[in-house]
C-alpha cells in the first residue's frame, strides 16, 4: 500500500512554501511536521481546544480540521508570523507577557492568533466581546483571568501605537 | 538596577519564546524520527487469546510490530509500584503490553513503529486482538461488592486499609451532645494538561549511550526506571523534560508503558523513535483521580465544636497501583484542616476497579478531604442553627499553637505537624473580602428581583513542600552569566523566573544574567520531581543554598584580588566591592576567571588567570587543599518535615429558579503560602487552580458505562471550562513565613482548587435550601435534586433565610432515604442528629443532655 501524495503549495508567514504531502494529511501536520513550524500545537485533534488555530487568509481557522491540500494556494499565519520584521513582539504577544497571560504556553498560539484576528476586526472590543472572542479555546492553567487582561491590554496597545 | 528580586511581581522570562512559537515540547522534537503507536484494549476487562499480525504486514513504512512475547528480561517484567506502603498489602502493576488479561479500556497490547504516524496507526488498525470478555467491576460500590475481582489474587478487590487513628474517636462520638452521620461522594476528574503525555528517544550505537526526552515531571527518576527497565548504567542515560504543555500530577507517574517501550525500541532499531499522546489516549491510558465516597459521623458540642470524627473512606484506584495510595492518605490526613478536631479516626479501604490508574491530580487528594470536614462544618452549623462562618472559628488552630501537632503520620512519613500560620486571620479577611456578614441584604434584594443566590465558605490547610530533598547548583562563568540548574522539572510555573529571582538576590546579580535549566539530567542528577506544591519550597532553598555558597568564594577569592577581608566585601549588579566604596571593586565574571588558575589562554580575560599572570604565593598549591576550581556551588535542602500553606475561599452563586444552572458570581481567595518569590506567578497558580476547582466542581467527570467504556473521552464530551465558565478570582495574601526553610517559604501550586468544591456546595445549598453531599453538580443534578429532596418541596423555594437554617432544615431532615437503596451512590442525603438529647427538631439539634446518646436509625427522624 503506497499513498498517492500531492504537491501542496501554499503562502506561510509571507513565504512561499511547498511540500508533498498525502491527501489526508492535516494542515497542523503539514505545518508542524513538513514545515518545521512547530508554535502551532495539537491538543485534541478534533476542533475543540482551539490550540492549532492559525489564521487562513487572515481568518482563524483550526489547523488540524483542515486537510493541507485543501489549503493550496492560501495564505497561512502561524505564531511564528505574528511578530514584527524585526522580531518585536506584536502588541497581543506583548499583552501575554504583561498580563502573565500564559503559564506552560502550549495552548497559547491558538489564543494569540484567534486574538490577534479579533482586535484587527474590533480593536476596541467591551469586556462581553472579549470573552466571546476567547471562548472558543481551551487553557488548563491561567483560569483565563489573564487572558481576558491581555487582550485589553493588546487592544490599549495597539490603539496607543 | 536594584538587586532585590526575591518578592518582585516581575513578567516572566519563559514568556518571549513561548510567545514566538519557539517553544519546544516533546512533538516540536525529533523530525524525522520513527513514531510509535499502541494497540490498546476496547474492553475493561478480558483475557487476551491471541494477536494477529498478518494484515498489518502489509502497510508501507512499517517498521516493527511488538508485544509482550517480544519483549526481553525486566521490559517484559511488570511496571515498578513506585510508592510502597505497608498498608497497600495487595499492591499490583501492569505490563508494559499486556502478558495475558487487560484490566482497563486503553490498555496497551501492542506496539507498532512506522515512518510516521499516520502509517503506525494505519497498522494499528490492522492488528486483530482477540479477546475473551471477563466481567467488569465498575464503580466504587461494585467494587466493594466484590462480585468479581480485578485481580483474582486479590480478595474483595481491597488494594490497602489504611487506618489514621489519633484518640478514640468512636468514644467521643458516643458521648458528644450531638451527631450526625452522612455519606459524601466526589466523582473522577482528571489533571488532562492540553499537551499529553510523549516520549522520544535516540540511541547513540557508537558511545552506547541513550536520551529520552519525555513530558515528565520527574526526569531523574525517569532515567533511573529506564536504566534499571533496559539494564544500562544511569552514566549512560540522559532525560530530559523539554518544555512540558502542563501536568497538574499525572505527568509524575513514571514509567509509563511507554515510556520504557519508546527507548526500548530506539535501542534495538538503532533509530530514533518518537510517540506522542493524543487526546483519547490520554483519556483512557494515562490517569485519573478524585473519585472516592466517604461516611462521616461526627459528635459536637452545642458551640459547633467537633468532639470526634470518623470517617470511612472508599478509594477507587483503577486496575493497579503505580502510584501506591498516596491519594487516600493525604485525604485522610489533609481533612482536617486548620482545626483542631478532638479525637479522630479514618479507616481507607482502597479499591481496584476496571477503570483506568489513579494517581495525584492537583490538589492530589485534598479536594476530596476538605469537601468532607467542610461539608460536616456546615452540617454542624445548619443542625444548631449557627452561623457557618462561626462554627468554623469556633475549631481553629489558634496563632499561638504553632507547631500544632495532628497526631497523625502525613505522605511524608513524617508526623503531621503544622509549622506556621494564622488560621482565624484568613477567615477575617475572606469574610470581608465576600461581606460574607452582608450577605442577608444582598439575598433579600436579590430575591425580590426574583433572583436566587447564596454564599458559601470553606478553608483547607496544604502540606506542601514534602522531602525528601532537591538539589541546585550555580555557576558563575569568565562572562559574569550566572547558570542556575535544579533536576526537577517544569511545566508552566515559571520557574526560569522565579528561581532566577532567588539566584539574582542571594548573589546580587542583576536577573538578566541568570539563566535556569529544569529538569536535564545532564545538568543536575539527583531530583526528586514536581509535585506537591514543592518546587519552590525544595528546589527554591537549594539553589539559595548553592548560592549562597558561591557568593562565600566569590568574596574569598574577591578578597584575596582587592586585599580587603572578605566580611567588608559586597556584592551589587555583578561587581564584588568594598562596602561603602563602589571604587574598590572587581566584577563576578573576573573573580570567574580567577577561582580558575589556567595553563592556557584562549582570551584576554583567561589569560589573567594564567600561571604567569596570578599572584599566588609560589609556595601554595593553585587550587587550595579542600578547594575546587571554578567559581560554581552546589547544595540540597532537605526538611525535615512538610510546610503547611493555609487559605480560606467564599464564594456567592446564583441558581436559575427554572433551568437550575448555577453561575459564580464572585469568588474570593484568601492565601497564606508564606513568602511569596513572585506574586505574579502565585496569583496565576491560583486561577488556574481555581479554575480546575471549579471545574470540578460543576463540570467534568468520567462518565464510564457498566461496562468499563469511558463514554465522554474527548473534549466534546468531558466539559473541560472555557473563559465563560470561569469566575474571576478575587485574592488577598497573607504572609506566615515558615520556620523551616531559608527563605520561609510554603508552597503555592496546588492550593487554588483544594476547596473549591466544597464551597460551591456550601454556596449552592445556601441558595438552593437542599443538602449537597455529591460533586460535580450540573445543572440537571440540581433539578434532579430539586425534584427528589422532600425538604425542597416543604421549603417552597429554598431560597435561603440566612445563616444556613433553612439550608438545615433541608440537610438536617434529609430525605430519609437508605444508602443502601442508593445505587447511584453519595446521593444519599441527610441523616437527623443520632444523639438527640431532646425531641429533634429538624432545624436545631435542642439543648445537649450529656449521657443520653439514644441512636436513632437513620432516616426516622
Amino acid at each position: 500500500m503506497t499513498e498517492e501524495t500531492f504537491e501542496i503549495v501554499l503562502t506561510v508567514n509571507g513565504v512561499h512554501r511547498a511540500a508533498r504531502a498525502p491527501a489526508r494529511r492535516l494542515l497542523s501536520d503539514l505545518l508542524r511536521h513538513d514545515l518545521g513550524l512547530t508554535g502551532t500545537h495539537v491538543g485534541c485533534e478534533h476542533g475543540v481546544c482551539g490550540c492549532c488555530t492559525v489564521l487562513l487568509d487572515g481568518e482563524p481557522v483550526r489547523s488540524c480540521l483542515m486537510f493541507a491540500v485543501t489549503a493550496s494556494g492560501r495564505a497561512v499565519t502561524t505564531v511564528e508570523g505574528l511578530a514584527g520584521p524585526d522580531g518585536r513582539m506584536s502588541p497581543v504577544q506583548q499583552a501575554f507577557q504583561d498580563c502573565h497571560g500564559l503559564q506552560c504556553g502550549f495552548c497559547t498560539p491558538g489564543f494569540l492568533c484567534t486574538i490577534t484576528a479579533f482586535l484587527r476586526d474590533t480593536p476596541r472590543p467591551t469586556d462581553e466581546e472579549i470573552l466571546e472572542a476567547v471562548s472558543g479555546n481551551l487553557c488548563r492553567c491561567t483560569g483565563y483571568q489573564n487572558i481576558l487582561r491581555s487582550v485589553r491590554r493588546a487592544s490599549d496597545l495597539m490603539e496607543e501605537s | 538596577m536594584s538587586t532585590r528580586m526575591f518578592g518582585e511581581p516581575i513578567a516572566r522570562r519563559e514568556d518571549p519564546r513561548l510567545l514566538t512559537g519557539q517553544g519546544r515540547f516533546l512533538d516540536d522534537l525529533g523530525r524525522g524520527a520513527l513514531a510509535a503507536a499502541f494497540v490498546r484494549s476496547p474492553h475493561a476487562h478480558a483475557r487476551v487469546t491471541g494477536i494477529d499480525v498478518a494484515d498489518a504486514l502489509d502497510v508501507d513504512g512499517l517498521v516493527a510490530i511488538y508485544t509482550w512475547d517480544d519483549l526481553p528480561g525486566r521490559v517484559a517484567e511488570p511496571l515498578p509500584l513506585l510508592i510502597p506502603h505497608p498498608a497497600l498489602t495487595h499492591g499490583r502493576t501492569g505490563y508494559a503490553l499486556a502478558r495475558d488479561v487487560v484490566r482497563h479500556v486503553g490498555e496497551p497490547v501492542a506496539m507498532v513503529v512506522a515512518a510516521d504516524r499516520y502509517l503506525a496507526e494505519d497498522a494499528a488498525e490492522r492488528v486483530r486482538v482477540g479477546y475473551e470478555p471477563l466481567p467488569a467491576v465498575v464503580g466504587i460500590e461494585n467494587a466493594e461488592r466484590a462480585r468479581d475481582l480485578v485481580h483474582p489474587d486479590v480478595p474483595g478487590n481491597v488494594g490497602a486499609v489504611l487506618l489514621q487513628e489519633n484518640g478514640d474517636a468512636p468514644a467521643a462520638i458516643a458521648d458528644a451532645p450531638h451527631v450526625l452521620e452522612f455519606r459524601l461522594s466526589i466523582e473522577r476528574s482528571a489533571s488532562t494538561p492540553l499537551e499529553g503525555r510523549g516520549v522520544y528517544a535516540r540511541w547513540d550505537a557508537d558511545d552506547g549511550s541513550l536520551r529520552v526526552y519525555s513530558s515528565t515531571q520527574a526526569s531523574t527518576s525517569v532515567r533511573a526506571a529506564i536504566a534499571a527497565k533496559l539494564d544500562l548504567p544511569p552514566g549512560k542515560v540522559e532525560v530530559v523534560a523539554p518544555d512540558v504543555g502542563g501536568g497538574f500530577g499525572v505527568k509524575i507517574v513514571h514509567p509509563w508503558p511507554e515510556e520504557v517501550l519508546v527507548p526500548w525500541a530506539a535501542r534495538l532499531l538503532g533509530r530514533e523513535v518518537k510517540w506522542a499522546e493524543d487526546r483519547r489516549e490520554h483519556f483512557v491510558a494515562s490517569a485519573h483521580e478524585r473519585g472516592q465516597l466517604h461516611d462521616v459521623r461526627v459528635g459536637f458540642d452545642g458551640a459547633g465544636r467537633v468532639l470526634g470524627l470518623d470517617v470511612r473512606i472508599l478509594h477507587d484506584h483503577g486496575a493497579y497501583t503505580p502510584y501506591g495510595i498516596i491519594i487516600p492518605i493525604v485525604t485522610s490526613t489533609q481533612l482536617l484542616g486548620p482545626y483542631r478536631i478532638g479525637a479522630y479516626r479514618a479507616e481507607v479501604r482502597s479499591l481496584y476497579t476496571n477503570t483506568l490508574i489513579v494517581t495525584p491530580y492537583r490538589g492530589a487528594g485534598r479536594p476530596q478531604g476538605v469537601f468532607c470536614m467542610e461539608r460536616t462544618m456546615d452540617r454542624i452549623a445548619a443542625h444548631l442553627g449557627l452561623d457557618r462562618a462561626d462554627v468554623r472559628a469556633a475549631n481553629l488552630i489558634q496563632p499561638d499553637e504553632f507547631p500544632y501537632d495532628q497526631g497523625l503520620t502525613f505522605q511524608d512519613g513524617r508526623p503531621l505537624v503544622y509549622d506556621s500560620g494564622d488560621y482565624p486571620e484568613l477567615l477575617r479577611r475572606v469574610r470581608d473580602l465576600i461581606g460574607w456578614d452582608a450577605f442577608e441584604g444582598e439575598r433579600r434584594a436579590a430575591a425580590a428581583r426574583g433572583r436566587r443566590i447564596g454564599i458559601g465558605l470553606g478553608c483547607y490547610v496544604e502540606g506542601t513542600g514534602v522531602g525528601p530533598y532537591e538539589g541546585g547548583h550555580v555557576e558563575i562563568d569568565s562572562a559574569g552569566r550566572v547558570h542556575v540548574s535544579t533536576g526537577l522539572t517544569s511545566q508552566g510555573q515559571g520557574h526560569q523566573t522565579a528561581f532566577a529571582q532567588i539566584a539574582a538576590a542571594e548573589l546580587g546579580v542583576p536577573i538578566e544574567s541568570v539563566r535556569v535549566t529544569t529538569g536535564d539530567t545532564r545538568r543536575f542528577g539527583y531530583a526528586v520531581g514536581t509535585f506537591a506544591s514543592r518546587a519552590a519550597v525544595m528546589s527554591g532553598n537549594a539553589i539559595a543554598l548553592a548560592c549562597r555558597k558561591v557568593r562565600a568564594k566569590a568574596l574569598r577569592i574577591a578578597a584575596e584580588a582587592l586585599e580587603a577581608d572578605p566580611r567588608d566585601l559586597d556584592v551589587t549588579d555583578g561587581v564584588v566591592h568594598v562596602r561603602g566604596d563602589r571604587s574598590a571593586a572587581v566584577p563576578l565574571a573576573t573573580v570567574a576567571v580567577l577561582s580558575n588558575p589556567l595553563r592556557y589562554a584562549f582570551d584576554a580575560q583567561t589569560a589573567a588567570a594564567t600561571q604567569f599572570a596570578t599572584g599566588r604565593p609560589p609556595s601554595e598549591p593553585p587550587v587550595a587543599p579542600g578547594d575546587e576550581p571554578g567559581l560554581e556551588g552546589r547544595d540540597y535542602y532537605s526538611p525535615v518535615r512538610s510546610t503547611f500553606a493555609a487559605g480560606a475561599h467564599a464564594a456567592i452563586v446564583e441558581t436559575d429558579p427554572d433551568t437550575a444552572e448555577i453561575r459564580i458570581l464572585r469568588y474570593a481567595v484568601v492565601h497564606d503560602c508564606g513568602r511569596l518569590v513572585n506574586p505574579r506567578i502565585v496569583e496565576g497558580q491560583i486561577h488556574g487552580g481555581v479554575a480546575q476547582g471549579v471545574a470540578g466542581a460543576l463540570y467534568e467527570r468520567m462518565a464510564y458505562d457498566a461496562s468499563g467504556q469511558l463514554l465522554n473521552a474527548s473534549f466534546m464530551d468531558f466539559l473541560m471550562p472555557y473563559a465563560t465558565e470561569v469566575p474571576a478570582v478575587e485574592i488577598d495574601h497573607l504572609e506566615t513565613p515558615s520556620p523551616l526553610n531559608p527563605l520561609g517559604i510554603k508552597g503555592a501550586g496546588e492550593a487554588g482548587v483544594i476547596p473549591v468544591s466544597a464551597v460551591i456546595a456550601s454556596a449552592v445549598e445556601d441558595a438552593e435550601g437542599i443538602g449537597i453531599d455529591a460533586m460535580p453538580l450540573s445543572p440537571d443534578a440540581l433539578f434532579h435534586l430539586r425534584r427528589t429532596s422532600a425538604a425542597w418541596s416543604a421549603a417552597g423555594t429554598g431560597a435561603g433565610t440566612g445563616a444556613g437554617a433553612e439550608a438545615g432544615s433541608a440537610a438536617g431532615a434529609g430525605a430519609g432515604r437508605r444508602r443502601e437503596d442508593d445505587d447511584a451512590g453519595g446521593v444519599a442525603r441527610g441523616a437527623g442528629d443520632l444523639n438527640p438529647a431532646s425531641p429533634p427538631d429538624p432545624s436545631r439539634g435542642g439543648e445537649p443532655r450529656p449521657g443520653q446518646p439514644g441512636i436513632v436509625p437513620e432516616g426516622e427522624l
